[in-house]
């Protein structure tokens, strides 16, 4: 006897499949939503098409000279041409090796975060970035020891220093910040009322007046001839600035933690540093990922306000060269220019934090 | 408010620079460094900006090129150090540089009360209107109502004003945060009027759409002689600063320039030998090699080399000496005699 074979399955009917399925559930769903979409849709393509027009398909990306860009596109060429200045600044030609060996071991230490590799070479390459790297940097860049010729940090410029004043502002503003955190929430008063003092005033005040007071008042009241170089001013304003911020988003996560869990960790036998090492911060830094990435991205953006000191980090170097009269109007190349190095940065910052967030999830979210 | 503010911290820098006034020589510190440290602007056409190698360019560079040329033989020890507006007296005051030549102009305020000694003018400049052709305007006197767009906190605005109410005429501020801003704002016909220095204009009025439709005219609203300042209380190196732009005049003035200048070491002209240092002992008086403006005129050139070099008629910012022509071709540039 013949088994009952039931047809089979006819496709579903082409308008609920596939890219029309799609489209008529997401975006033409009713007559208003279809109205919206068509709206939507020309405003996005009169604002990109002009855009992709210039940006891409009249501009002119390799050429000699303002000579060669065309008045329709954009002019790549000047970006092109100044991107020595952009990056280096005005550090010396003959000595750029060094700034690039910098680059590699930044790079070293930074790309196989994001790299599917083994969490113990992670960790490593990630110690060796907040301690190796930094001191082998400094004395690459500074020189004046090791047979190094010296380069005043006046010749550091672009992308370089903002990667100075980045890194270390990082690096330097998370340790004090859990100290300052801890500190908030000693059982001490006079700790307790030094952090205080520090965070609120350090919060309290702006970034631009920090270092504006650290270039052009601290200068005048030290004994004559006494000078700090401008960009350690600089670099200890935004450390000091950042550490206040970092402290407050850490003092966040300390607060989150359950009582049972310092009081377990007592119950344990453990001192304070020990408590609060093994137990506390681990648990603690893990909630504050997002806040700590936050915080960092904006010290990131935050750096280019060390143009108004004249310093010329990656923004100070577009901005003054857009003013040569060579040149028509670059002002558009030029900023997009910075914008897309910014964007680049903070979102590689952005992916890395998402990316701890996922490998240090325990599951106790609820 | 905000004036109180600036008197007082005016007041506090002054007294601090008056307590530093005696420092040592600057001369010997420039010699014993082997370089000389020079406060410039931090990127204006012309004056002082990065080229697209990184080496700094400008009149205002070429003054201090010319300095380290005189003490210490060679213009490329000079360690240039962009500075705001707002530091640039800081610095030089606190010792972070030897030299300022950051067009600055020179006015009393500052001569007297913040411890700076001005040392010459190496450009005459004035605040001038950049107009568009279109509108038929011929005169500064013609603009009254009009919309001018101008840069916001600069010395700028205020002369506006006062030319504005000294020939009672009305207008309309438009204030940008910077000059390329400001250019950019008269570029999409925010304003009728783009005022600024002239050699500003000449810079801004190229990064137009079409400089062709834009012209400057011809009212000069205001003196801005720019030069290169030192600390006050520093005589010898008052001197050497001084002089070295005054040598760097006399030399066009007597047609020695870099192309000439190993001829011109034969001359017969006492004037020429008291420059170059073949006859009188014009270097050592002032602490200096007797040649000494002979490394100047060989590595920078006289005034009008620096001058057509850097904002000449040949260059994109195409200014005309006019003032800036020596008091013989009907300028106001005279200097001193060496003797």
């Amino acid at each position: 006897m013949a088994a009952h074979q039931p047809a089979p399955d006819q496709p579903a009917p082409v308008s609920e499949r596939g890219v029309i399925g799609w489209l008529r559930e997401n975006l033409f769903s009713s007559w208003f939503n279809g109205l919206i979409t068509l709206v939507t849709l020309y405003f996005i393509a009169s604002l990109l098409i002009p855009l992709i027009d210039w940006a891409l398909i009249k501009a002119v990306f390799s050429g000699e000279g303002p000579e060669s860009c065309t008045p329709g596109g954009a002019c790549w060429v000047f970006v092109q041409e100044r991107l020595g200045f952009f990056i280096y600044g005005t550090y010396p030609d003959p000595l750029l090796w060094r700034p690039n060996l910098v680059f590699l071991l930044f790079a070293i230490a930074v790309v196989p975060q994001f790299l599917p590799i083994s969490g113990g070479l992670r960790k490593w390459l990630a110690i060796y970035g907040v301690t190796l790297f930094p001191v082998a940097a400094y004395f690459l860049l500074a020189g004046g020891s090791f047979g190094l010729e010296s380069v005043p940090t006046t010749r550091w410029g672009g992308l370089l220093l903002t990667l100075v004043l980045a890194y270390v502002g990082i690096i330097a503003a998370l340790p004090i910040g859990v100290v300052l955190a801890l500190g908030r929430r000693s059982e001490m008063p006079i700790i307790r009322g030094i952090c205080v003092i520090f965070i609120e005033f350090w919060r309290a005040v702006p970034l631009i007046t920090i270092l504006f007071m650290a270039s052009v008042m601290l200068p005048l009241f030290l004994p004559p001839g006494v000078t700090f170089d401008k960009l350690m001013r600089a670099l200890v304003g935004i450390t000091l600035f950042q550490a206040a911020y970092m402290a407050e988003v850490v003092r966040g996560g300390l607060q989150a933690i359950p009582k049972g869990q310092y009081e377990a960790a007592e119950a344990l036998g453990l001192g304070y540093w020990r408590r609060m090492r093994l137990i506390i911060l681990p648990q603690a830094l893990k909630i504050v990922i997002p806040g700590i990435a936050n915080t960092v991205i904006s010290l990131f953006k935050d750096t280019t306000l060390v143009l108004i000191i004249g310093l010329f980090d990656l923004l100070g170097a577009v901005k003054s060269t857009l003013s040569d009269p060579a040149w028509d109007n670059v002002m558009a190349e030029g900023y997009l220019f910075v914008a897309f190095c910014f964007w680049v940065f903070c979102f590689g910052m952005s992916r890395y934090s998402h990316r701890l967030e996922k490998q240090l999830e325990t599951g106790h979210r609820n | 408010m905000k004036k109180t503010l600036l008197t007082a911290s005016l007041a506090v820098t002054g007294l601090l620079a008056l307590g530093t006034q005696a420092q040592a020589a600057t001369l010997d510190d420039v010699i014993d460094a082997g370089e000389l440290r020079c406060g410039v602007s931090n990127g204006l056409p012309g004056f002082s900006q990065p080229d697209s190698d990184g080496n700094w360019t400008g009149i205002d560079v070429d003054t201090c090129r010319a300095v380290a040329a005189a003490v210490l033989g060679d213009s490329d020890a000079v360690q240039f150090i962009p500075l705001t507006a707002a530091e640039r007296f800081t610095a030089l005051q606190s010792g972070e540089i030897d030299v300022l030549s950051r067009n600055t102009t020179w006015t009393t305020t500052r001569d007297s009360s913040l411890g700076l000694n001005f040392t010459g003018t190496n450009y005459y400049d004035g605040q001038g209107f950049l107009v568009k052709t279109a509108l038929g305007v011929e005169s500064a006197y013609d603009l009254d109502g009009a919309a001018v767009c101008t840069q916001a906190g600069t010395t700028t605005e205020l002369n506006l004003a006062d030319f504005f109410r000294a020939n009672d005429m009305d207008y309309e501020a438009v204030v940008f945060d910077t000059s390329e801003a400001s250019a950019q704002g008269f570029d999409n016909n925010r304003c009728d009027i783009l005022t600024s220095d002239t050699s500003q204009l000449a810079a801004l009025r190229t990064q137009l759409s079409n400089p062709e439709g834009a012209e400057i005219l011809p009212e000069i609203i205001s003196k801005e002689p720019l030069g290169p300042v030192v600390r006050q209380g520093d005589d010898e190196w008052f001197n050497v600063v001084k002089w070295v732009l005054f040598g760097q005049i006399n030399a066009e003035e007597y047609g020695v320039t870099s192309a000439n200048v190993s001829d011109m070491l034969d001359s017969g002209d006492p004037n020429v030998q008291r420059i170059l240092g073949t006859d009188g002992n014009m270097g050592e008086i002032l602490g200096l090699d007797d040649d000494f403006m002979v490394a100047v005129l060989e590595q920078v050139g006289n005034y009008g080399e620096m001058f057509e070099r850097n904002v000449g008629p040949d260059t994109p910012l195409g200014l005309q000496r006019g003032t800036n022509a020596l008091w013989t071709d009907g300028g106001i540039l005279y200097a001193p005699p060496f003797r």
